[in-house]
């Protein structure tokens, strides 16, 4: 445990309702009933820490943990970023996962059954912790977008799904990273169930030469909000 | 302030890469918080995750977090207070820990939880209290904030002799889990 600290509360004018008829499977899986308040210092705002036992470095490159024999196909590319608390201090020691489909939009799952080729070499799953200053780095290879069956002709956006895991359970998140500029972005019942477009544009990466790597790999910048200590009034 | 990152679901297709293990790659947490011998008392929990239909959610997560038997909030290499697993073709979940002691005067021991599934947008946070605690329940704060209808939804069930507790989690409808903005 590193800290225990009231939180704010989540932002619901952030985060998706729970239900959102477009995007099918909330149906009749969204509650009903409206979640229940918590004492301020309840065991949710501690957390676990993690070390290094639990996380090869390895797995920070997801061109090569799941390789058999060769190079993952693909546009290769970096995703980087800072896990953040609300008043843009660095969470330390985090675990970031990232699962995502393969270049050609195909996950290594067994119930994906999109007619699209698996790659022998690319499992798309990865996990790193964050250095002192929050910041994670990942290698892998730029997703491609896949249809699904919410609507006529539906089709996913090309995106990374994240996973962080900071001080507090409170805290936790699940999100998905998608591209700048990609057309499907307005289409897209998942993204647009965030309704605020500011909040919504916190799910987009940018492009960053910074990070791009001379004939190598282009860099997208990441980064992520998680909720911060209470904020109380007289406090700037 | 920055602004919050909004949550996204955590879609169908994440078990490859959280809870289980494919090909050489090792989710670092799993469903075995736990195991003997370790101070405190070895227990199973398990039980299963339902829509608003009743039927059982088959891509569900559920992850734990948990003081161990002392009441202490820690992570080493005999508890790791942090867990999480998959919900299968039954939508069954299960973990291996230990009971937690109470965190703190008048608090009853719990575990809490977190549900993650295919058409949540977000995820949801519960607690389970232990069956064979009335006493300490019936003094808990946050059990008694919750209308006496509902509370039976945040109680974990122990069977008989074992030292195994059912708790099924339903997402919506009839028998609605309490869930909390934690």
């Amino acid at each position: 445990m590193t800290r225990k600290s009231a939180l704010n509360p989540r932002d619901w004018d952030s985060h998706p309702r729970q239900l959102h008829a477009a995007y099918g499977s909330t149906l009749h899986r969204a509650q009903a009933l409206p979640p229940l308040p918590l004492p301020a210092d309840g065991g949710e705002i501690a957390g676990p820490s993690f070390r290094a036992p639990d996380v090869r470095e390895a797995d920070a490159d997801l061109t090569r943990n799941g390789a058999s024999a060769g190079a993952a196909i693909g546009e290769r590319i970096v995703v980087s970023g800072r896990v953040l608390d609300e008043r843009g201090r660095a969470l330390r020691g985090a675990l970031v996962e990232i699962w995502q489909a393969n270049a050609a939009g195909r996950y290594a799952h067994e119930r994906d059954q999109h007619d699209a080729p698996l790659d022998p070499n690319f499992l798309g799953a990865g996990h790193a912790l964050t250095d002192a200053s929050g910041r994670y780095r990942f290698t892998t290879i730029r997703p491609g977008a896949y249809p699904w069956r919410n609507h006529p002709n539906a089709w996913r956006p090309a995106h990374i799904h994240f996973s962080v895991i900071a001080d507090a359970f409170a805290q936790r998140l699940v999100t998905q990273m998608y591209f700048p500029g990609d057309p499907l972005l307005p289409l897209d019942p998942i993204f647009n169930a965030t309704e605020n477009r500011a909040a919504r544009k916190r799910l987009v990466a940018r492009f960053s030469q910074s990070l791009t790597e001379p004939e190598w790999a282009l860099g997208y910048s990441f980064d992520i909000v998680l909720r911060g200590p209470l904020s109380t009034p007289w406090e700037s | 302030m920055l602004g919050q990152t909004p949550s996204q679901t955590i879609g169908p297709f994440f078990s490859h890469a959280l809870t289980a293990p494919s090909r050489d790659y090792r989710p670092p947490l799993g469903w075995v918080l736990a195991e003997d011998p370790v101070p405190g008392a070895l227990i199973r929990v398990r039980g299963k995750l339902l829509d608003g239909t009743g039927k059982p959610v088959s891509d569900g997560m559920v992850e734990l977090w948990q003081a161990g038997s002392e009441g202490e909030f820690r992570c080493d290499g005999k508890f790791r207070g942090y867990g999480r697993c998959g919900t299968d073709g039954s939508g069954l979940f299960r973990f291996q820990t230990v009971k937690p002691g109470s965190t703190g005067p008048g608090l009853a021991p719990h575990l809490h939880l977190a549900v993650f599934a295919r058409g949540m947008l977000n995820h949801a946070f519960t607690r389970a209290y232990f069956s064979d605690e009335p006493a300490a329940n019936a003094g808990d704060p946050v059990l008694s904030s919750v209308a006496a209808d509902r509370r039976p939804t945040l109680i974990a069930r122990r069977r008989g002799g074992e030292a195994t507790y059912d708790f099924d989690i339903v997402l919506q409808g009839d028998g609605e889990t309490v869930f909390f903005d934690a």
